[in-house]
Parts: structure tokens; C-alpha cells; sequence
């Protein structure tokens, strides 16, 4: 079997990996019941962890897996549950400018176009690689060069969860 | 053959499945007609951005942790954005008793 050569294999992987994100994203992008939206957001952020991996980051891949579908999923569940959204309606009623008739054509000639300028575009040649860019460099890098904007992103997220306690809060005795 | 095992090494296949990752989340932005339907296609456009600069890192950079950091720094800025845009959405829940985008409308000219 020439399927089975260790490149072989990969590549079946991959191309399932894909597969997976895509039609997660695509039932989070179009699913009627949100719950099942999430669920589609958690699978097509599993395969693009997979996905990580293929591109020499299990580090990145581990963390695609641990913040989004770990924290950012369930934070998205408790919104529902708390809000109750239900189901949608059906779409021909909108009223808003942009009518749900175009959204799939505007949202093709996106992926149209990018797909068109990857595939034409001269990229330069691939330089010297300084580092293999594992988890060691990683951590060099971010106590080093980027140590600032390490410190300023944790600000970020304290401000994030001080403003979201204050906004959530209010109204509420 | 040859082409399914030399996929996975070929940059253009990681861009075009970003494109239509982004593609994906621009039509459910625009579909929705809930406010946390919306934040989560808008998470799904981050996501493409984010499978961007890793290839970039891969096939390109000659310092391959810099795209990672970049990546590691869109999740971080995602979670902030998915935490404050989850109290938006209940406080305006609790005004208005819904999150569809056409009745939260009261500065409609």
C-alpha cells in the first residue's frame, strides 16, 4: 500500500484536520441554535489546534486548545445560558441594510480573493532560520524582546476583567 | 500520491484554508441576527488571522517565534474581547430582554 508511507499518513491526517475545521466553522457560522454554534466554534477550534501542530507548534497548538476551547467556548455558554437567546427567526424578515441574501456571496469573495492573492503572489524565498522556535526560544523571546508588551497584555486583561465585573454588575442591587 | 503527502508542507494550502476561515466568519457576521451570534463568527475571523502569522512563521520567518508570540497575543487579546463583549451583551439583555440586533435600536434615525 503506498498510502501507508509515514507521508502518506500525514497527509490523510491533514487533510482531515481541515475537514474538521472548516465545516466546525461553518456550523458555528450558520447553525439556528447558538448552543450548537458553540459546539461547531469547539470543534473547528480543535482541528485548528491540530492544525498548529502540523505547523511545528505543539506549544501553540496546546494553548489554541486550553483558551479557546477552554475559556473563551465556555465563557460564550454562560452568556447563553444567561441571556436565553432561543432560536432565530427565520432570516427573510430583516430589516437591517445588508439583507442575509448577501452575506454568502460577500463572505465567498473574500475567501475567493485571498485564495486567488495567496496563490499569485511571489513570495520571497524562505531565509536562514536563526532558532527552531520551540518553547525554549518562545520563552527567551518574551522575557527578553517582547517583555514589554508581555507586561502590557497583562494589564490588558486585568483592565478586561475589572470592566467586565463593572459592566456586568450594573443595574443589579 | 505525492500530492496528499506533500500537503501538509505547502504554504499556500495553510493560506487558502485560512481565507476561507476568514471567509466563514465574514458571512456569519453578517448572517446573524443575535449579538453572540455575531461574536462568535467575529472569534472565528481571529482565528484565520491567527493560522496567517503562524504560516508565515513557518515557511518564511527567520525567527520562528515571533509569529507565535504574535499568535499567542491574538488569543490573549481575544479572550479580553470575548469577556468585556459577554457583559455587553448581558447588560444590554437585562435593558432590553433580548440580544437580536433589530430591536436594540433605539438610536435608529
Amino acid at each position: 500500500m503506498p498510502m501507508l508511507t509515514p507521508d502518506g499518513l500525514a497527509g490523510l491526517i491533514f487533510i482531515f484536520l481541515a475537514v474538521v475545521t472548516l465545516a466546525g466553522a461553518f456550523i458555528a457560522a450558520t447553525a439556528l441554535r447558538l448552543p450548537r454554534a458553540v459546539a461547531g466554534l469547539a470543534l473547528g477550534f480543535c482541528g485548528l489546534a491540530g492544525i498548529f501542530y502540523f505547523l511545528n507548534s505543539p506549544f501553540v497548538a496546546l494553548m489554541e486548545l486550553l483558551i479557546y476551547v477552554g475559556a473563551v467556548c465556555v465563557a460564550i455558554v454562560f452568556a447563553i445560558m444567561l441571556a436565553d437567546p432561543g432560536v432565530e427567526k427565520a432570516r427573510t424578515a430583516r430589516s437591517t441594510a445588508i439583507p442575509a441574501a448577501l452575506s454568502l456571496p460577500v463572505g465567498a469573495l473574500f475567501a475567493w480573493g485571498l485564495i486567488i492573492l495567496a496563490r499569485n503572489t511571489m513570495w520571497p524565498a524562505p531565509a536562514a532560520k536563526l532558532n527552531p522556535g520551540d518553547t525554549v526560544d518562545i520563552g527567551h523571546s518574551l522575557l527578553t524582546t517582547y517583555s514589554m508588551v508581555f507586561e502590557l497584555i497583562s494589564i490588558v486583561l486585568l483592565m478586561a476583567i475589572i470592566g467586565a465585573l463593572v459592566l456586568a454588575r450594573k443595574g443589579r442591587d | 500520491m505525492e500530492l496528499i503527502a506533500g500537503l501538509a508542507d505547502r504554504m499556500e494550502v495553510y493560506l487558502a484554508l485560512a481565507a476561507m476561515l476568514f471567509g466563514i466568519g465574514i458571512y456569519g457576521v453578517l448572517l446573524r441576527r443575535t449579538l453572540i451570534g455575531m461574536m462568535i463568527a467575529g472569534e472565528l475571523i481571529l482565528a484565520a488571522a491567527a493560522l496567517n502569522f503562524m504560516t508565515f512563521s513557518r515557511f518564511l520567518s527567520p525567527d520562528p517565534s515571533t509569529g507565535r508570540i504574535f499568535t499567542l497575543f491574538i488569543m490573549g487579546i481575544a479572550a479580553a474581547e470575548a469577556a468585556i463583549g459577554m457583559s455587553i451583551i448581558i447588560a444590554v439583555y437585562r435593558n432590553y430582554k433580548s440580544v437580536e440586533t433589530d430591536r436594540v435600536a433605539d438610536l435608529k434615525g
